[in-house]
């Protein structure tokens, strides 16, 4: 047992580090560490940036992209980008739809599809959840029927991030009424510019437009949009969702905002000094620490017995990664709208309609923002009750 | 002891339930509200008039009608349920507060009247950028002069300072920045040249303001209580405005767990309603021992707010607000949990209810600040 980087390792987090730090725009980097929405072309720069230099879609099979690279290496390139605040690939390209067409689509949708989405030419939007269907995803409603060389979609997606700047959508759509619920569902690609596809904004309660609903009416979706066999959905699905759930801890996003805490702590007056002095706050933000460097070692000993595990096949860990990492996540956010204190209370910048110039150190309306918004992350990617249960039933035995 | 509420008392409540009811019943009415110039529904200020709330804590021979603590608890519970807009916590309270316990005889003349006819309404400036939530940190300066005072500084974060005619504004005219000794408090018309205003929402909805002061000139009957010595009302008022917002948060942590219970027996997914699940089953549980330990602590505030030593008050608030910001952050986030996506939404009342409870947390200090307080003490448990 070593729970050391090698000296590669090592040199490759240095090189990771240096490039993120020398081609990353720091203005898109500054925004997106202060809570601010970042435009659809600061995250397609990103994005493009890394898939340049090959780093996109490391994960992928190595004809379309991937890096022959050990689990180690894939977690210290996530990790640093996470630390530097970069914008990570779009993740509905990269580690949904993505490996799925690669492991399941066939050759001319591989060749179609895989290129446009690792350099996003083709921006992903995920279209699962339905107002009926949340946590019992299999009880979707949205269908499609056959007519000729099409198939015909009816129903309505919700909750889908980004709709609004996607040009395609990778959608669960049931296809056969009469099987059990999880066998009759599809996983079908939409060009969201076909006739009848109706995007309506949600506004979230931190003022922010990140999510949306989409309606569909008798949208004509040609058959060769099939990925992998009719009917089999909910298996592409799984391996979907296990690989989301492995990327949900975000380490190195809570380390960057730890970090970032500290700064602005030691620059936050308090009593006759800064709240830095402050012994509770440091206790508190150690405490943090702490558990963070479990979740980390954690993680590791997930990624090291990732090695050899046949691809896509989730590990049961994940469920642990997730709930303690959108714990500690939330626990960030909630550390920086207390730094902010009393200036938390002015409504952000563009949020909620106040076109104002902030009150206070322009990040601390943002804190509060964030705060609200990051309560969905123990929401989404299966909700940490659900998580719950699957260490219950599948591992406990319960 | 009794906990029973007295006839009046109980017709008091029935008639601030029904008007926040009227008013806010329809959660869409409120966004509406929020639009005004503002921020709130000039005619239902009027409607608090009407009630008589407006002048509640007032004496009668002042032009009240005499209320005490719990009739400000129900009030501000009622407030707190509808998530409503109106400045009763800045004009009554806390800048009503300084009038009633601080102001001369002909302050009190001059403006409580004016304050329950609601033609008048007031806002406490006192924050400063550095200030965090010390009360006595005020670097705002008053200078004296034959006529009376001049004031230049700084204020933030003064709620409904934009709407307010008249601003009650802590200033020192000695001292260190952080020194207990020589804090005043003038009584300030918002139109006084040299006074600037800028106005802006909060994220909870309601309104506030940064408030600067350069060469503004207040007579010397505009002070109030003796100049140099105001910490101690300060402090005082704070202390009952704490109570007052502890029942605000009570009222919308009820309001908030009856809706999220609701919820639970309504959202069906696999086939059953949520609430079936054991899993949230227990967590509304636990909402409800947060709820009533805060409703318990919010008592405990009202019957604490006019106790006549101020370091048994000033212990006894804090505690108060650590339970009740411990409540609120519990309830506010369970709330959303349980509830999934659909709590994340703006047209959702849910997250109104999480952001307001989020925001009293952080008003006149967090719970580290009133945990330091208690903790400085002798604590709350007498020895025997
Ligand atoms: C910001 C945000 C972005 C999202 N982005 C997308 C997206 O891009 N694409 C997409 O398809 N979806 C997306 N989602 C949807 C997300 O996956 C769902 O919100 C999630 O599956 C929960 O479903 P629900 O909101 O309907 O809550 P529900 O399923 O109704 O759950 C309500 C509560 O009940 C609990 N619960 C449910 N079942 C059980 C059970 N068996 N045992 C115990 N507790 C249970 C839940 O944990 C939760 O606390 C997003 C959601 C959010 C908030």
């Amino acid at each position: 047992m070593d729970l050391r980087f090698t000296p590669e390792e090592i040199a490759f987090r240095r090189e990771v580090r240096a490039f993120l730090r020398r081609e990353i725009p720091s203005d898109i980097r500054r925004r997106l560490s202060e809570g601010r929405h970042l435009s659809k072309q600061d995250m397609v720069t990103c994005h493009r940036i890394l898939n340049a230099r090959g780093w996109a879609v490391p994960h992928w099979p190595r004809e379309w992209g991937g890096q022959d690279w050990s689990p180690v290496l894939h977690y210290i390139l996530q990790e640093e980008i996470q630390r530097a605040a970069v914008p990570p690939p779009l993740p509905f390209n990269v580690s949904m739809v993505g490996p799925v067409i690669a492991q399941f689509g066939n050759e001319a949708q591989k060749r179609r599809f895989l290129p446009a989405t690792a350099n996003i030419d083709m921006w992903w939007c995920q279209g699962f959840s339905e107002p009926g269907a949340g946590s019992d995803l299999a009880s979707l409603r949205t269908r499609a029927e056959r007519d000729g060389d099409h198939y015909v979609v009816n129903g309505q997606k919700t909750w889908t991030t980004l709709a609004q700047h996607a040009d395609w959508i990778f959608c669960l759509v049931r296809t056969n009424r009469e099987a059990k619920k999880q066998e009759g569902i599809s996983f079908l690609l939409i060009d969201m510019a076909t006739p009848g596809i109706t995007v309506r904004p949600i506004i979230t309660i931190d003022g922010a437009h990140e999510v949306n609903e989409v309606f569909f009416d008798d949208v004509r979706v040609p058959i060769e949009n099939l990925v992998g066999e009719e009917n089999k959905g909910w298996d592409y699905a799984k391996f979907l969702l296990g690989n989301e759930r492995t990327g949900i801890a975000r380490i190195g996003l809570s380390k960057e905002r730890i970090t970032r805490a500290k700064q602005l702590a030691r620059a936050t007056p308090a009593g006759d000094g800064t709240l830095w002095d402050d012994p509770d706050f440091r206790k508190r933000v150690a405490l943090i620490e702490v558990q963070l460097k479990a979740l980390e070692i954690t993680q590791m000993r997930v990624v090291a017995g990732a090695r050899g595990r046949s691809a896509g096949k989730p590990d049961p860990n994940s469920s642990i990664l997730k709930i303690k990492g959108s714990e500690l996540q939330q626990a960030t956010t909630e550390l920086l709208k207390d730094i902010a204190g009393p200036y938390g209370l002015p409504a952000a910048d563009g949020h909620d309609g106040a076109n104002e110039p902030p009150v206070g150190p322009d990040w601390a309306a943002f804190a509060a923002a964030m705060y609200f918004n990051y309560r969905k992350v123990s929401i989404y990617g299966g909700s940490n009750e659900i998580q719950r249960n699957i260490i219950a039933k599948a591992f406990l035995g319960l | 002891m009794d906990f029973d509420l007295s006839e009046e008392q109980r017709l008091l409540r029935d008639s601030v339930d029904r008007m926040i009811d009227d008013a806010y019943g329809n959660f869409e009415m409120r966004g509406s509200y929020m639009t005004e110039p503002r921020g709130f529904a000039e005619p239902l200020w009027a409607r608090y008039a009407e009630l008589g709330l407006l002048g509640l804590p007032f004496a009668e021979a002042d032009g009240g009608f005499g209320g005490g603590p719990v009739e400000t608890m129900l009030v501000m519970e009622a407030v707190g349920r509808g998530l409503a807009l109106e400045p009763y916590l800045a004009t009554v309270i806390l800048g009503g507060g300084f009038v009633r316990l601080g102001g001369t005889a002909a302050q009190k003349q001059r403006i409580i009247p004016r304050i329950a006819d609601g033609s008048l309404r007031l806002a406490f400036a006192h924050g400063e950028p550095q200030a965090r939530y010390d009360l006595a940190d005020v670097a705002t300066t008053a200078r004296e002069t034959g006529a009376g005072f001049v004031l230049d500084g700084a204020k933030t974060l003064a709620l409904h300072g934009d709407s307010a005619d008249l601003l009650v504004i802590s200033a020192r005219i000695r001292g260190e920045r952080r020194a207990r000794d020589g804090i005043a408090l003038f009584l300030v018309n918002a139109d006084a040249p040299g006074l600037a205003r800028r106005g802006y929402r909060t994220q909870d909805g309601q309104r506030a303001a940064e408030v600067t002061l350069s060469d503004v000139r207040v007579p010397a009957d505009g002070a109030i209580g003796v100049p140099g010595e105001a910490l101690a009302l300060i402090e005082q008022v704070v202390d009952i405005a704490l109570a007052a917002v502890s029942a605000e948060a009570v009222g919308a942590m009820q309001a908030l767990h009856t809706m999220t219970v609701e919820y639970l027996k309504t959202r069906k997914q696999f086939g059953v309603p949520i609430g079936s699940f054991q899993a949230l089953q227990h967590r509304a549980a636990d909402m409800l021992v947060a709820l009533e330990q805060a409703r318990s602590m919010a008592m405990y505030a009202a019957m604490m707010a006019d106790a006549p030593d101020a370091t048994e008050r000033h212990a006894a608030i804090a505690a108060a607000k650590v339970q009740v910001n411990d409540s609120a952050r519990m309830i506010g986030q369970a709330a959303i949990q349980l509830h999934g996506g659909i709590a994340m939404t703006r047209d959702y009342k849910a997250g109104h209810y999480f952001k307001r409870l989020t925001m009293i947390e952080s008003l006149f200090g967090d719970t580290d600040h009133h945990l330091r307080t208690v903790a400085a003490g002798e604590g709350l448990i007498e020895a025997v």
